[in-house]
């Protein structure tokens, strides 16, 4: 492992399909979001985000594109734009709805789809596996 | 002399905690996942450890993105249970073991394991819901812990290699601590799930399965399994299976399976359950 090629090992990671790996690039672009969602650990501050979403997002040096994304809950729109999902599930919870119903807005399937297919067995890692390889 | 006795290896989904936490081991839901555990729970009664060195992550609670440590140790005498969002659980707090936690710290680095030091923190459900898992319900948890908290987030996470010889220098740590202890050591996380993007839900029971394998086997091939094998088979949550190689290192080259479980689904994720001893 002592001469793996960073950039080998970084580019693997964009040939998963529907997956954002949580690279450095992507923390450092997502940082400030991701904090903000960090805040939402605290009581008082998840009453301040409920009582007027926007004006607390204001507080946060984040870019419009995140704030909407936040706004519409589009979390495909926030991973692409450095969201870690620990991060983001502060969202979940202060809005009360189970992680597992968040994931599901991620897929192309409607949560009690996705709920189904997890009790099925869950998602067959046939097919998902490589891009490039079609595996 | 202190001593390791035995190896645990367990999934900690936070949903196993709510299900702790409101009365439900034993719906149609829960029922076989936690019936898994029930063995476990008899034997930790006569086992009785004084010591867990547990080996999680946190999952953005006592650390966010100003702080990334790739190991940290905590010395600190008590953790209380996090509020991830929804209030903190209410089990009991967690008491660590300064004296042991403080000794392995200095042995590590000595050992060329730079380790971070956490002396305060609050604990997640990655080290809380084992304690659940393992012992049930308590007044007050049946042993002390050190916390072992690993960046598996935040890329790149430590290789399997690194972690399993981080799990030989803690066994030599506990090994050289003169106080007679019983400590166990315990690989949190995991199993294959993926919990972003449009493959979220993958599950993939024949490579689990095929790694607790290579957990009792009388080789270390596990500890080469690259990144990439672990995010393409297993889900890009999946990686936290790294963290039960600290465990299985620490056990050294031969063990005996004492117990073994996985089932389908929990959540979004596999749930894995294995319990070594060291067969020397």
């Amino acid at each position: 492992m002592s001469h793996l090629d960073i950039h080998a090992y970084l580019a693997e990671f964009e040939d998963i399909p529907g997956t954002r790996v949580f690279t450095a690039a992507r923390a450092r672009q997502g940082y400030h979001l991701n904090q903000f969602a960090m805040s939402l650990m605290k009581p008082e501050n998840r009453e301040r985000f409920k009582a007027d979403e926007r004006a607390y997002l204001d507080e946060w040096a984040i870019s419009e594109e995140a704030k909407q994304a936040v706004l519409a809950r589009d979390y495909n729109a926030l991973l692409d734009i450095g969201g870690n999902i620990y991060f983001l599930s502060k969202l979940f919870s202060t809005d009360g709805i189970a992680f597992a119903q968040a994931v599901s807005t991620m897929t192309d399937m409607s949560w009690p789809e996705y709920r189904q297919m997890m009790l099925d067995g869950g998602r067959s890692p046939q097919g998902v596996r490589s891009i490039r390889e079609g595996r | 002399m202190a001593r390791i006795t035995a190896g645990v290896g367990s999934s900690h989904v936070p949903l196993l905690g709510v299900a702790h936490d409101q009365g439900n081991e034993r719906d149609d839901y829960f029922g076989p996942i936690f019936a898994g555990y029930d063995w476990t729970r008899d034997w930790e009664k006569q086992e009785k450890p004084d010591v867990v060195i547990l080996v999680y992550n946190d999952h953005a609670s006592a650390f966010d993105m100003k702080f990334i440590p790739t190991f940290a140790i905590g010395c600190g005498e008590r953790y209380k249970p996090a509020d991830e969002g929804w209030g903190p659980r209410k089990v009991p707090d967690v008491i660590g073991h300064p004296d042991l936690a403080w000794h392995i710290a200095q042995s590590l680095i000595l050992d060329e394991f730079d380790m971070t030091i956490i002396n305060e923190m609050d604990v997640d459900h990655g080290l809380t819901v084992p304690l659940s898992m393992m012992f049930g319900a308590c007044e007050a948890w049946p042993t002390t812990v050190i916390p072992l908290a690993v960046n598996v987030v935040t890329y790149p996470p430590p290789s399997g290699n690194r972690c399993w010889a981080l799990g030989e220098a803690i066994a030599r740590a506990v090994e050289s601590f003169p106080e007679d202890l019983n400590v166990q050591i315990w690989g949190t996380g995991g199993m294959s799930h993926q919990l972003q993007g449009a493959r979220a839900g993958l599950i993939n029971p024949e490579w689990d399965n095929r790694f607790l394998d290579l957990l009792e086997a009388d080789d270390d091939a596990v500890r080469h399994i690259p990144h990439i094998e672990y995010l393409r088979e297993t889900g890009s949550e999946g990686i936290e299976m790294v963290m039960w190689l600290i465990m299985r290192g620490a056990l050294g080259a031969r063990v005996k399976t004492l117990h073994r479980h996985y089932h389908v689904p929990c959540s979004n994720t596999a749930i894995g359950h294995i319990v070594l001893e060291p067969n020397t």
